[in-house]
């Protein structure tokens, strides 16, 4: 054999620079990430909208001398990474993100409140609400999002009034499933709660601070009767729901014209108009008593509690995010309505745009409370069942006494 | 004598040697190529050891001393033992055992360490951090007070705030003296400059941001009235604070219900009825994680059942798969069958394809109404592979067979290849049945060397989340259980659902379960290679 040691020691050699070169890299990550402090922000978005605050960061810069260092991350990765990274002192200064993250941002200590001053009248107000909990204001909001009835008006030309319109009307055209919507063998509840409010059962009473986690209003009559009719849409009812219809399927349902509402949000619009369908934004036609509110997420920046920059980022934010070029930016990037008032108006000379505002004047913002995981854990699936063929009322009650349980 | 063997040797020379022969000998030589390779050898070490500096450079400035510490040592060991003539085990070892030590041993240990802390949601970073915290959060803005626009001065290197009130009149104060009227530059309605302060520019503001954040100007001799502070350093509002912290007795007291909140040792502040103020802090708990792992009465019921349905999902992924995969190696293993090679391509693919994909894909083609096997395959059958109890486990166990075989098929394969022709010949020879032949001599045989596998397939199926997680995540429901567990979760996914549901992170509730699974694991891993010893016998 002629392969003597020196080859292996080569290769040795190889792996130990390797290894030591990513205990380097460890080390050195510890670091490197120090240089926050002398007058740069760090900013963690989402990929998509890097370039959208690009301009914003730049006049940033001119202005004020502060280099502004956007990140683009994964949507997915941003809120764990932020909980795990602010507390060690690495974390960013500041980081997009949504306002239902905000019971757990602050229960974890590591955001910082904002103060948005005169400016607050500014914006939607479900944005600044949605911004705030247990009375401060953590979050500088820049776009509302709300799920809306996509119409397909070629189909349908008229908006429907009441969901049995909607259903007759899709009839008349012709179809047999006229509605769909996303569910899955574990519910959606986000996509049910419209018709849930509309028997004019919320999840939970609000107060001045905002939701109120101890007055669970999920069991109140309202609840029940919702829960009534949902099984009577169901399996064993009129098919309306399914849960066996994913996202996936639901939209192909509706790009192939097989069904002319779909209720979904506005990351679905552009798949629906790129197939060339005639669409049109409506209200949700509400089963019930009440107007049917669906829930709005608000997205917005928050502050490190860490952050050494905690003057320039406020400032960065309140001054400079706020305005309305920038959200107008923010807007093209991700076509969702803007959070500022004037910017919202705008962006609303779409008519999809406005459709989605319409809907959004009607919506209440997600609750961000802690007690909300305990909702969704046992919400989706009592949901289900109902629709499966569970006796309604007593399912709908067992989901309140549960969700009591979970919630002491 | 010599001779001959010189002749037989220069006789075999002439021949060409093949191309793979050739390569053989391109690697060898290469390998083995003196001076180049110390040079090589030179280099690397070199580029190692500027690695290293630069490393310990960092990390000193960064005050790491211990991890500079740590990687200095490291460098001088390895080149200590690669510039030395011996230590030829110890070249062999060190790379190894520094990865064994960067991604195994430091991975255990943390994990280890997390399962007694009570590190996860509202538990997450250093007391001082929770303070601060509270103390920021817990400031109200006076309500219906206005904006004060401000210019942050400096007296002596004691910062201050020239606020000017809607009325147009300029007022200064410090942390340490209440707002007092001034007179002032005003510039567009806000006061810029007052007498024996210097104001600051906004640069100035940003490199004092620290004492910035901190500072809070009384608005009056009245504590009541709270404290003006500016976020931006432009612009200032009238806060109070509904928190006191009392850092000598450790307490935080709510002023507008007078309720204490102590630190008793839990990571958080809390009062007397019990109520947390969160966040709190990261703490060392002991026991309790354990305790409460074991003792969780949520979790009683359900424990079984999934405890039961992990270990069947286990052994019988275990087995399916290893009979699958050995009944094919045989197949594929007769010379009489044509085109082996391109059926051996066609059986590892499942193998190479993700198995994050492969579960995904499958999921999409069990849905009940929609799905290919349903839609397509059973012309519109409507059978609920994922949704009902039962079938969603033979599902589970399918896809799992499906993802597992290609695995032990090939290793099937190498043993069978590696057992002697003659001992199956002989034994024919002696009048054995094929299926004798193959019970009682080939699977011995073979189980001797495929008996280890099968105990790390075991423990690797028993903590498989990829599958059950990408597939049912657990589901159907169990809708009767207090967790949110299903009926096809295992105990790893359960544990994930515990610790993770919602918006709680429990770390050290899922480090505990772990770390409990992991001796689990181990002793029934431990019990199966005593036993396999028996086997080894029969060589």
């Amino acid at each position: 054999m002629r392969v003597n040691k020196k080859g292996l020691l080569a290769a040795g050699a190889a792996a130990v620079v390797v290894t030591l070169g990513l205990a380097g890299c460890a080390g050195g990550g510890d670091t490197s990430d120090d240089a926050t402090s002398s007058g740069t922000l760090t900013v963690w978005v989402d990929a998509e909208r890097v370039d959208a605050l690009k301009g914003a960061a730049d006049a940033y810069t001119e202005k004020t001398g502060v280099e502004v260092d956007i990140v683009g991350k994964d949507v997915a990765d941003i809120k764990d990474d932020f909980i795990q990274q602010v507390p060690t002192g690495k974390g960013p200064d500041i980081t997009m993100g949504a306002h239902d993250w905000l019971g757990e941002l602050s229960t974890n200590g590591v955001v910082a409140p904002i103060e948005l001053g005169d400016s607050a009248g500014d914006y939607l107000p479900v944005a600044v609400d949605a911004s705030t909990y247990e009375g401060t204001t953590y979050m500088l909001p820049y776009a509302v999002e709300n799920i809306a009835m996509l119409r397909n008006a070629d189909l349908v030309p008229e908006p429907a009034t009441s969901f049995d319109d909607m259903i007759a009307k899709g009839q008349a055209a012709g179809l047999t499933q006229p509605f769909v919507v996303e569910q899955g063998a574990e519910g959606n509840p986000y996509h049910l709660y419209p018709f849930q409010t509309a028997f004019g059962s919320p999840v939970f009473g609000s107060g001045a601070e905002g939701y109120d986690p101890t007055d669970l209003q999920l069991g109140n009559t309202g609840g029940e009767q919702f829960a009534t009719w949902l099984g009577s849409q169901g399996k064993n009812g009129t098919g309306a729901f399914n849960t066996d219809i994913t996202s996936d399927i639901a939209k192909e349902s509706f790009l192939t014209g097989k069904s002319a509402f779909w209720l979904t949000g506005p990351w679905n619009v552009g798949a629906a108009i790129d197939g060339g369908i005639n669409v049109a934004i409506d209200t949700v036609p509400s089963p019930g008593p009440e107007v049917a509110s669906p829930f709005a997420g608000v997205k917005g920046f928050f502050i490190s509690a860490e952050s050494d920059n905690k003057v320039a980022a406020n400032d960065f934010l309140v001054n400079y995010i706020g305005t309305e070029d920038v959200q107008l930016e923010l807007f093209e990037a991700g076509n969702i309505l803007p959070a500022l008032s004037a910017a919202a108006e705008t962006a609303s000379s779409d008519p999809i745009i406005a459709g989605f505002a319409a809907v959004g004047a009607e919506a209440v913002p997600m609750p961000a409370i802690p007690a909300m995981g305990s909702v969704w854990q046992y919400w989706g699936i009592a949901e289900a069942d109902i629709i499966n063929g569970a006796d309604p009322v007593p399912t709908w009650q067992k989901l309140t006494s549960d969700v009591q349980a979970a919630i002491k | 004598m010599s001779s001959t063997i010189d002749e037989e040797v220069a006789a075999k020379a002439p021949q060409r040697p093949t191309k793979r022969q050739r390569q053989a000998a391109n690697i060898a030589d290469a390998a083995s190529g003196g001076i180049k390779m110390l040079v090589l050898k030179l280099v690397l070490l070199g580029i190692l050891d500027a690695i290293a500096v630069s490393a310990v450079f960092v990390l000193v400035m960064g005050g790491q001393w211990l991890v500079a510490a740590v990687v200095a040592l490291v460098a001088a060991v390895v080149n200590w033992i690669y510039f030395s003539r011996r230590k030829l085990p110890a070249k062999y070892l060190t790379p190894g055992i520094i990865f064994l030590v960067l991604f195994q041993v430091f991975v255990l240990v943390y994990t280890g360490y997390i399962a007694f802390t009570n590190y996860g949601t509202g538990h997450n970073g250093s007391q001082e951090q929770a303070v601060s915290s509270l103390m920021a959060s817990s400031l109200q803005r006076v309500e219906d007070s206005p904006t004060y626009p401000v210019t942050v001065v400096d007296q002596l290197g004691t910062l201050g705030l020239l606020a000017t009130d809607p009325d147009g009149d300029a007022y200064v104060g410090t942390n340490d003296r209440p707002l007092e009227p001034v007179d002032a530059d005003m510039e567009g309605g806000k006061a810029v400059a007052t007498d024996g302060w210097t104001s600051l520019s906004f640069a100035d503001v940003l490199a004092r941001t620290d004492e910035i954040t901190e500072l809070a100007v009384p608005f009056s001799d009245d504590p009541n009235d709270g404290a003006l502070r500016t976020p931006d350093g432009s612009t200032a509002y009238q806060y109070v604070s509904t928190l006191e912290y009392d850092e000598a007795a450790g307490t935080m007291t709510d002023v507008t219900t007078g309720t204490v909140y102590s630190d008793i040792g839990t990571g958080a502040f809390t009062s007397e009825s019990g109520e947390e103020l969160l966040p709190g802090w990261q703490i060392t708990v002991g026991f309790d994680n354990f305790v409460r792992a074991v003792t969780d009465e949520r979790l009683a019921e359900p424990l079984v059942y999934v405890t039961l349905w992990t270990f069947a999902f286990a052994l019988i992924s275990v087995a399916s798969t290893f009979f699958l995969g050995l009944f094919l190696a045989i197949v594929f293993n007769d010379l009489r069958m044509r085109g082996r090679r391109y059926y051996r391509v066609l059986m590892i693919l499942p193998y190479a394809i993700p198995t994050f994909l492969s579960a995904l894909i499958w999921r999409g083609m069990m849905n009940e109404s929609f799905g290919f096997i349903n839609q397509v395959l059973l012309g519109g059958a409507e059978v609920p592979w994922l949704t009902d109890p039962f079938m969603a486990k033979v599902s589970v166990l399918i896809v799992n067979l499906w993802l597992g075989f290609p695995y032990m098929f090939l290793v099937c394969m190498g043993a069978l290849q590696s057992i002697p022709d003659d001992i199956q010949e002989a034994a024919t020879v002696d009048g054995a049945k094929p299926w004798a032949v193959f019970r009682l001599i080939k699977l011995p045989l073979l189980l001797v060397t495929v008996a280890p596998l099968l105990i790390a397939s075991f423990a690797f199926n028993f903590n498989n989340f990829n599958v059950i997680y990408m597939l049912t995540d657990g589901g159907p429901r169990d809708s009767n259980a207090p967790i949110p567990v299903g009926f096809t979760d295992i105990l790893i996914t359960m544990v994930y659902k515990v610790a993770f549901t919602g918006q709680s992170r429990d770390y050290g509730l899922a480090s505990a379960y772990s770390i409990i699974i992991f001796i689990v694991v181990s002793v029934i891993a431990i019990i199966a290679f005593r036993r396999t010893k028996s086997l080894e016998e029969l060589n």
